[in-house]
């Protein structure tokens, strides 16, 4: 079963622990511009969103490298670069129409979030994510908590209009 | 450097330049960062005599090893000065996402010294440093010079400035970064004013390192953890934010009314966490990689108060309204939100304005001094004179000083409520004896982060003490002032000591900085610091005379609830406190205790 990196940005508290934790996991620092996952933080309109890859099913970035660099990881069902195979061409960065893919100058090599291809634990963002606001969840129960979600709202308001 | 980046940005506004110069890693490992390296900066760098409005004064940003690292609330920078309210040391700290940007553009510290000969704002485009000129910013409030200085520079810049109440040089004035978050007390903003810089703006792409990743991030987790299971860290300041203390410090019969007059005020429910919560509150919203997330994002949407913005915390609401007797929520916002846009310190503002009401309702401002009456309890007035003190117009001329010069200027110095001319925050110390100590002994002038005995006075963490009793006090007192000193080093909020202790503090700062830090040398540094700030202020002119409290706390009980009667019994603790300092009978450290602490 695939698992999902769900983004709830109403819970988002524009903390940036994520960004932190990301930078470290993958390059041993704290940087937020060597994050994989970015807080967009509206301070006017009191709106924050973390934003990173979806792990695409049509995945254009995996299509489009010409070395086939970015593969599809067989036991968590993500995208991965792998980076023996990448020669910075910045295709994949073309053709993600999200801005997921990134690129470090120094290192020439593209970047993607991979869900630190965690097959039993959360990925280190989701750990790091006091107001949950990024959960590590089965494809098919995330699926069914937005159904479920949903239909609460239109329980309550079936009793509204019965009580009125 | 692991946790430090190792450098100083140097720039002297008087020639136009800036350089980056090593930081001396042996001054790093003793006095850290933050609060604590930047005062040891300072005070080898100035005359402690000197003007604080004078180009021979320097104003100091300073972030600790853990700013910008996942350290939980590792995200504060702090401001380090002489001040201009207060002629002692000046250190006032900050969250938002300013002071990691800074070290993400490669310095721990940056030193402002000098005069600019025109307005000016800085320019942190990582390593690159420009000086640029900021004629048409000046006059601006800090919200409209964020928004230009953001087009002028990045998008995502981030930007630390002053309001026209800097450019004016109010004793007042503070700094606000992030729009909303404050450097806020002792009147820094008046310095950096006086140097004429608007603003500091960054943006940088470097890393922070650690020297032991793995065990840091355990640490951190720790810290996490820890946090959650905290009810005032994971549930209080959330859900409620630092307001949450309106009910809490009213019920205890504490809560300072109208200029201290009172102890419990009648239109508390009125002001409270939970009506905020209930009302204005959009949404809670974190500081820069903060688990608590205590800031209250706020928006008055209808009326003559309309507004959006953060706040009221709990010591600005309690300024603004409490204080000056003000029960409308919407007005105290509004007037929250302009001391953020004009750049002004709630709580040295709000209790000016309480002075004022004061000194006029009994006769010593005459009528004729100010456009409109001064009465307790008058929204409009309030939000009218905070406009007038931002711009330094009619009678906010004077009452952008603070409370101290207003009630000196009638004569009745006496009934300023605060200590070494700086207005006392939210706890009135007759009720809770340990921040009367505390407040007479700051070395800031009266201050609830210096040592906050509320902790164990009201909530018992991590012992409950009675607040009405003395004993214990001094020793608490000193303990909390060291650990604060500590943890204002290093670059963390003082709000995670509500969860954890400086036991837990320094695994991430040694794991940080590889350093070999252990408790016991981290509570030294920490008295340290204290003790160096106390050198400062007394080579500046204070004396033991300073740590004082007005004769309304000493002398006069509180009139009624359950505090009924108390008075502050200073002259009970200080001498104890002195002694466990080891400090004279004047309070001057002795040269023992200087020897032990590497002073002398």
């Amino acid at each position: 079963m695939a698992k999902v990196l769900v983004i709830h940005p109403e819970r988002c508290t524009a903390c940036r622990a994520c960004e932190l934790a990301c930078s470290m996991k993958h390059h041993g620092e704290f940087n937020p511009s060597r994050s994989r996952i970015q807080v967009n933080i509206f301070l006017e309109e009191a709106i924050y969103i973390p934003t990173t890859c979806t792990q695409c099913d049509q995945a254009w970035c995996a299509k489009i490298c010409p070395t086939n660099a970015i593969v599809l990881d067989e036991k968590t069902l993500a995208y991965k670069v792998v980076d023996d195979k990448c020669v910075g061409c910045k295709m994949c960065v073309l053709a993600c129409p999200f801005g997921s893919m990134v690129l470090f100058p120094e290192k020439g090599k593209a970047e993607k979030c991979d869900h630190c291809l965690s097959v039993d634990g959360d990925p280190e963002c989701v750990k790091f994510c006091t107001p949950k606001a990024l959960e590590y969840l089965d494809e098919d129960t995330e699926v069914r908590l937005r159904q479920m979600a949903t239909a609460m709202k239109l329980k309550e308001t079936f009793k509204e209009v019965t009580v009125s | 450097m692991n946790g430090w980046r190792g450098h100083i940005l140097r720039v002297n506004l008087t020639r136009g330049t800036a350089k980056k110069e090593p930081l001396d890693p042996k001054l790093a490992r003793a006095y850290i960062g933050g609060r604590g390296l930047g005062t040891k900066l300072l005070a080898d760098e100035i005359d402690p005599k000197v003007d604080p409005l004078a180009p021979g004064n320097k104003l100091i940003f300073a972030t600790g090893p853990l700013t910008g690292t996942g350290a939980s609330t590792g995200g504060r920078y702090m401001v380090v000065t002489k001040s201009p309210l207060t002629g002692a040391i000046a250190c006032s700290n900050s969250g938002g996402y300013f002071g990691p940007e800074v070290k993400y553009c490669g310095h721990d510290f940056i030193i402002l010294e000098g005069r600019a000969k025109e307005p000016v704002y800085l320019w942190l485009d990582n390593d690159r440093v420009e000086i640029r000129p900021a004629g048409t910013l000046w006059g601006k409030s800090t919200h409209e010079a964020e928004d230009q200085l953001k087009a002028e520079t990045h998008p995502e810049a981030k930007v630390s400035a002053i309001g026209p109440a800097g450019e004016k040089l109010a004793f007042t004035a503070c700094i606000l970064n992030d729009k909303h978050r404050a450097a806020g007390r002792s009147g820094v903003g008046a310095v950096m004013g006086s140097k004429q810089v608007k603003a500091i703006v960054a943006k940088g792409s470097q890393s922070v390192t650690v020297a032991r990743p793995r065990d840091f991030m355990a640490a951190s987790l720790a810290v996490v953890n820890k946090l959650k299971a905290s009810p005032v860290t994971n549930e209080g300041l959330p859900k409620y934010g630092t307001p949450i203390l309106v009910n809490v410090i009213n019920a205890h019969g504490f809560l300072p009314t109208r200029n201290f007059q009172q102890g419990q005020f009648e239109g508390a429910e009125q002001v409270s966490g939970e009506t905020i919560a209930d009302t204005i509150l959009i949404k809670n919203k974190g500081c820069f990689s903060c688990t608590i997330a205590c800031a209250r994002v706020t928006e008055v949407k209808t009326g003559k108060y309309k507004g959006a913005g953060e706040g009221p915390e709990y010591e600005s609401g309690w300024a603004l309204g409490i204080s000056t007797g003000v029960s409308n929520l919407e007005a105290i916002t509004k007037a929250n939100y302009l001391c953020n846009e004009l750049g002004m310190d709630t709580i040295e503002a709000g209790v000016a304005v309480a002075t004022a009401m004061e000194l006029y309702e009994r006769g010593y401002i005459p009528a004729g001094d100010v456009a409109r009456p001064l009465r307790f309890g008058d929204a409009e007035t309030l939000v009218w004179l905070i406009e007038e003190m931002g711009h330094r117009r009619g009678f906010g001329e004077l009452a952008a000083q603070g409370g101290y010069r207003i009630a000196e200027r009638y004569g009745h110095p006496e009934l300023f409520m605060g200590s070494k001319k700086q207005a006392f925050p939210a706890y009135d110390g007759r009720g809770a004896q340990g921040m009367a100590l505390g407040y007479a002994t700051s070395n800031r002038g009266a201050c609830h982060l210096r040592g906050y005995t509320i902790s164990v006075e009201v909530f018992g963490i991590p012992k409950k003490m009675d607040p009405f009793a003395i004993e214990g006090k001094a020793e608490v007192s000193k303990l909390f002032q060291d650990v604060a000193s500590f943890v204002d080093s290093c670059g963390i909020c003082l709000f995670t000591t509500f969860g954890i202790g400086a036991e837990d503090i320094v695994p991430m700062l040694d794991a940080a900085t590889g350093q070999g830090y252990t408790l016991e040398e981290c509570l030294k540094i920490g008295e340290r610091v204290w003790n160096m700030e106390r050198l400062f202020n007394l080579k500046a002119g204070l004396s033991g005379k300073d740590d004082t409290l007005p004769p309304r706390i000493l002398h006069e009980g509180i009139p009624e609830g359950p505090a009924k009667g108390m008075v502050g019994r200073l002259g009970e603790m200080l001498p104890e406190y002195y002694r466990l300092r080891g400090w004279d009978t004047a309070g001057v450290p002795t040269k023992a205790k200087l020897k032990e602490l590497a002073l002398a």
